[in-house]
């Protein structure tokens, strides 16, 4: 009975994720209403946001100074209406794009943020587009995960190439459909951490119910077919268009991408870009059952079919306790959470400790600064 | 779904039921009613702070319960509650409705239900589907209280209550009025290029159409930026906005004001009891 009970619900898993799907296919719209994030994470994004604003009003001050306020206005309402233009797929089916990218490229990530991340604020104050309280998540995930996403990858892939180069057609293409995909993944993301941390006594979860194993594939996989499809062609149309007909508006963001500041190692933008790829994908570690090869416990030997624990092995391993063993925080009471928390944590102390390396290899170079 | 109508006559469609959308709630936000008298800040900080509580709350009859003081607030406010009630309830199934549903098989608790071919609803499912549904639907109401009893302008301009800054304002102010403008340029150019045009176009060429208009607007838009610093330079504008604050709040707003949130805080307070 118990297997039978099983089945079907490994069964059901699979149908939902798939209907999921198709209901995401339906909507191809990543704006979070009100009501499937809870308070505190509405809050943590409204947190993350914020400076990325702060830095694109700064970034807009020193481009554009005085002009500023017009542009930013009109660059924003351009990006609403971006959103509401229907784009026909081969086979009949239409959508929308978010335009992030095309901001992206035209404008830089933090101004091309900022004029999304006021579209999408007029979306939910004036027209109930999206939740009032999750102006925060949407923000992040189309006005900063996706500018910021699309930029890299097109100066990853454009690279030094003239403006009008067919190069930078792919890349602002490529650059689309990456930038939606992630997108994409941070609001599944998002919608699969609420079951870990926010449920009621009995376990019923209270906002969006569905786990990470079953969010991240329902919204990855009808985006990667659909949404990131069009945001990638309609970037790379208007692109083109733009370097047929109105050049000037590709330099709108000071020089183009042949400056020496984007000459510089090629290498280093890629592990970059791979670093945050890996970063963004941890959760997917959820998903894969077993353990690392190589990395077994001792009580894990067992489980290999060898009957015995290396003696050596069983002495060692009790030298060293780590403070967040199998990536669990205690406290949290929740193994899942605290994976996702551990991998943060992990990434933070990893980066200061590179930062104050090189912080100090660096003095030791130009004593005299 | 699939093209019935191309895809430009479906922007067009949907550039109409924005303008639509917009003209209605600038119609309700100008007729006699309660919310409409009130003064735009109370109604700012009263109605967030009963989202808040929708949003915190782990008890369903709260959230019901909030969902009444919502249906009240329409009626005393004469907005065409059968709209009120259909823009939500109608809408939300095929949204929230099609994500909710798998929930109801998928969440693993007791049995409230079985069904043939061993399909099996549970209690924590149905429970955890209608949070999401009631949760959403009730927020939405909300929203859309401030948004139909209140002028856009006024609106933006009492969003100062919550300290956001005059510049931010200004921009967000400004960007309304220029959606507006260019919806306008863009249903133009699509409806003058659809009566250039016999019989239907091919997919291919409905992109490389919208493309090109969206290009061209881009265009348009940044001249358009030009012209209207010159404008407000002409004016005087010195990168500085100013504003004229002519809210007043009278006894009336106050006792409002304390009405709205003491209502949210009892509601948070309840709502942490679950149920």
């Amino acid at each position: 009975m118990q297997t039978i009970r099983n089945l079907t619900r490994r069964h059901w898993r699979l149908l939902s994720v798939y209907g999921l799907g198709a209901a995401w296919l339906a909507t191809t719209a990543m704006h979070i209403p009100d009501g499937y994030l809870s308070p505190i994470t509405a809050i943590i994004l409204y947190a993350l946001v914020i400076p990325f604003w702060y830095r694109g009003l700064q970034a807009l001050r020193t481009k554009v100074n005085a002009r500023s306020i017009p542009m930013i206005a009109l660059m924003a309402a351009f990006s609403f209406i971006i959103m509401m233009f229907n784009v026909p797929l081969p086979g009949g089916t239409t959508g929308h794009a978010v335009g992030a990218t095309l901001a992206a490229i035209l404008l830089g990530p933090e101004i091309g943020g900022l004029a999304v991340s006021i579209a999408l604020i007029i979306q939910a104050l004036f027209f109930g587009d999206g939740g009032i309280t999750a102006i925060g998540a949407n923000c992040f995930n189309m006005g900063v995960v996706m500018p910021y996403v699309a930029w890299w990858v097109y100066q990853a892939i454009g690279g030094t190439a003239p403006l009008a180069a067919n190069r930078r057609v792919v890349a602002a293409a490529i650059a689309g459909w990456v930038a939606m995909t992630a997108g994409a993944l941070i609001t599944a993301v998002e919608f699969g951490v609420q079951p870990m941390f926010f449920t009621a006594a009995d376990g019923t979860p209270l906002y969006a119910p569905y786990p990470l194993d079953v969010a991240i594939p329902a919204m990855i996989i009808p985006h990667m077919l659909v949404a990131s499809v069009i945001e990638g062609a309609v970037t790379a149309l208007v692109f083109s268009y733009l370097q047929r007909s109105n050049q000037a508006a590709l330099q709108l963001n000071g020089a183009p991408a042949t400056s020496a500041t984007q000459t510089g190692p090629l290498s280093y933008r890629w592990l970059w870009i791979g670093l945050a790829v890996m970063a963004i994908a941890t959760p997917l570690g959820l998903l894969a059952p077993g353990t690392a090869w190589g990395e077994w416990g001792s009580d894990e030997f067992a489980d290999l079919g060898l009957s015995y624990v290396p003696t050596g092995l069983a002495r060692l391993e009790s030298v060293w306790g780590a403070p967040m063993a199998d990536y669990e925080i205690g406290f949290l009471g929740n193994a899942s959470a605290g994976y996702v928390l551990s991998a943060l944590l992990g990434i933070a102390v990893v980066a200061g400790l590179v930062w104050l390396l090189t912080a100090a290899l660096a003095r030791r170079q130009h004593p005299a600064s | 779904m699939a093209s019935a109508r191309g895809a430009i006559e479906r922007t067009l469609a949907e550039i109409g039921h924005v303008l639509e959308q917009s003209l209605f709630a600038e119609t309700l936000s100008r007729q006699p009613g309660l919310l409409q008298a009130l003064d735009p800040r109370v109604k700012i900080v009263g109605l967030l702070a009963l989202l808040v509580s929708v949003s915190v709350s782990r008890n369903l009859w709260v959230i019901g319960g909030l969902y009444g003081v919502a249906l009240a607030l329409a009626v005393v406010s004469r907005l065409p509650v059968g709209a009120f009630v259909r823009r939500v309830w109608l809408v939300l199934p095929f949204f929230t409705g099609m994500v909710a549903l798998p929930a109801l098989f998928m969440t693993p608790g007791p049995t409230l239900w079985s069904l043939p071919f061993d399909w099996v609803i549970t209690r924590t499912g149905a429970l955890t589907a209608l949070f999401l549904l009631t949760r959403v639907g009730t927020s939405v109401s909300f929203a859309l209280l401030l948004i139909w009893t209140t002028p856009w302008n006024t609106l933006l301009k009492a969003l100062s209550v919550l300290r956001v800054p005059d510049g931010f304002i200004l921009i967000l102010a400004m960007t309304y009025r220029y959606i507006a403008l260019l919806l306008g340029i863009v249903d133009d150019m699509f409806l003058s290029r659809k009566s250039r045009v016999v019989g239907k176009l091919s997919t291919a060429d409905e992109r490389r159409l919208l493309a090109a208009s969206a290009g061209a607007l881009l265009g348009r838009s940044l001249q358009l930026s030009t012209e209207v610093y010159l404008a407000m330079q002409s004016r005087g504008y010195r990168g500085r906005p100013r504003t004229l604050d002519t809210f007043a709040m009278t006894a009336r707003d106050w006792a409002w004001s304390f009405g709205l949130v003491a209502l949210a805080a009892v509601a948070m307070v309840v709502g942490q009891v679950g149920g």
